[in-house]
């Protein structure tokens, strides 16, 4: 299977370019549900009402406005839309190298690779160049007619873009104040500092599944077929009452396991 | 599609009522430990500030019909369903959904701690604040000191919605947070994509890469760089016209009653505090 490039472009660093080609990371797998009419079973349709009326307005009638004031709305038509378009460009442009891992996970948004446009050599050469220093290029540039920031980066072999959110999307954890309770005792951070230390292993993702996707299609198959698919019962959890004592028996239990292994 | 509002979500015991409603709720488990937290997001859309106005400048509203009828649906008569076939569904419910496995629905169970730089980037999806609920707050801490000191964060696999998520919880600051995962499935590798071939690089190409990327290398990056310009440029516009009395309808129907305007981080800092939310 090889997929569709969605952009091309050029990486541009200072007065250098990369001619580059931009493909999508990710490939949806999710289950995709419709909404449905519970009486007649076909498909709902959605329509922007006026609410004082309950009158249908048409998409062609529809106006765009920004609420400065509750209940005053600033008109803005399609031309001052269209003029507030980013200029279009081809430049995926770098404005820094910053050192591998500088940026938090919050602020990443959704992942692209890029792939070389025609000769792979200069590609080749900047993602060993990346590897080599330990950075990332932090890159801005305009795709249909939106305006990006983003992160490129060297992962294995090949160079991934990764958008990155904006300033005023990301609440920073600063601002908030770390729960409280009372001085953790000694005994009580020994103990999770073990059970944690016993839980340790190395990360390999493929070994995560989503069997609940599994499930849902097989429950979906058995109702099709008319039949009426057994569900687990829901139940109530308690919450630890003495944190010493479920410490204790948890590292207990891991130690069996670990014996009988 | 539009995205059901009224599901059904398990509340720990003991949950305090609060107007603003998490986004999750359940159980973070590690050993025999668990901690009831809510989840909240960690980021907000700030794009979405267009509103669609009728001709007289009405707020609209996004309403749904029966095709055949022609009568406006409420939320209790739409369902949910899977198409099989050309226009054959499966009905399926929340509650159904949600007993496939009741156990992920609820819990965050911690089976695996790892080294937090072991997970790559393109995992990334969603991030969430984790606060303590029910009275979980000294075991909250402990995990969160635990986790912080040794750098690790937990891995699990739970239910949210109607969606199963890979979660990796990280604790900073004493706080915790969830970031869901993409599953590996879900990531396509650059053989998927028909990437070319590794090539081995001339030594010369390299270092003139190093020498540029040397050239432009700085060790920050200040939230200014990310700022949304875009936005900023619709805001001004907006300024500018209502500083001119231009293309300024008044209808007296506010679309968002002030009252509910919420400030996110407001919920939050209350509830990491352990305040009601008001």
């Amino acid at each position: 299977m090889t997929a569709r490039a969605i952009w091309t472009g050029r990486l541009k660093i200072g007065s250098s370019g990369l001619p580059v080609k931009l493909y999508s990371a990710v490939e949806d797998q999710g289950i995709h549900f419709h909404i449905l009419d519970a009486k007649t079973k076909s498909r709902i349709k959605q329509h922007m009402v006026n609410p004082e009326t309950g009158e249908e307005v048409p998409p062609e009638e529809i106006r765009k406005g920004y609420e400065v004031e509750p209940g005053t709305f600033v008109l803005l038509d399609d031309e001052d839309l269209s003029k507030l378009e980013p200029k279009p460009s081809r430049d995926i442009e770098v404005s820094r190298f910053v050192p591998s891992g500088h940026i938090s996970h919050l602020w990443y948004d959704r992942p692209y690779y890029l792939g070389p446009d025609g000769d792979s050599d200069d590609y080749f050469a900047f993602v060993q160049a990346l590897k080599n220093e330990d950075r990332e290029g932090i890159v801005h540039w305009v795709m249909r007619g939106k305006s990006y920031a983003g992160a490129v980066r060297a992962s294995g072999d090949y160079l991934t873009l990764i958008t990155l959110k904006h300033s005023e999307e990301v609440l920073s954890d600063r601002d908030l104040p770390a729960p409280q309770a009372r001085d953790l005792s000694e005994k009580e951070l020994n103990m999770a500092q073990e059970l944690v230390g016993a839980l340790e292993g190395e990360l390999h993702f493929e070994n995560f599944r989503d069997e609940y996707r599994d499930r849902v299609l097989d429950f979906i198959k058995a109702k099709a077929k008319g039949r009426k698919p057994r569900l687990h019962p829901l139940r109530k959890k308690r919450p630890t009452a003495s944190l010493e004592r479920d410490l204790a028996r948890s590292l207990a239990s891991l130690k069996k396991e670990k014996k009988v292994a | 599609m539009p995205k059901r509002k009224t599901r059904a979500k398990p509340e720990p015991e003991g949950e305090q009522e609060s107007s603003t409603r998490p986004f999750w709720s359940g159980t973070i488990t590690f050993g025999l430990v668990s901690i009831p937290v809510n989840l909240y997001p960690a980021t907000r859309s700030v794009r979405s500030s267009l509103r669609m106005l009728g001709p007289e400048g009405v707020p609209l509203h996004r309403r749904y019909f029966s095709p055949e009828t022609g009568k406006q649906l409420d939320d209790d008569d739409m369902v949910r369903g899977y198409e099989i076939e050309k226009d054959e569904y499966v009905l399926v419910t929340d509650e159904e959904l949600e007993r496939l496995d009741p156990e992920k629905s609820r819990d965050i169970d911690l089976r695996l701690f790892v080294k937090n730089e072991e997970i790559q980037p393109v995992y990334f999806e969603h991030a969430y604040f984790l606060a303590p609920a029910g009275g979980s707050v000294k075991a909250y801490q402990l995990l969160a000191e635990t986790m912080e000191k040794s750098g690790r964060a937990g891995i699990a696999t739970f239910v949210m919605r109607d969606k199963a998520y890979l979660v990796a919880i990280f604790a900073e600051n004493g706080i915790l947070r969830a970031e869901t995962l993409r599953f590996s499935d879900e990531i396509r590798s650059a053989e998927d994509i028909g990437l070319p071939k590794p090539k081995h690089a001339a030594k010369a190409d390299v270092s003139r890469f190093e020498k540029l990327i040397k050239a432009h290398a700085k060790d920050q990056l200040s939230r200014e760089e990310l700022r949304d310009e875009q936005t900023e440029e619709l805001l001004k516009l907006v300024e500018q016209k209502r500083s001119h009395h231009q293309d300024i309808v008044e209808t007296g129907v506010a679309e968002h009653e002030p009252e509910k305007v919420v400030d996110l981080m407001e919920i939050l800092k209350r509830s990491l505090a352990g305040k009601k939310a008001a």
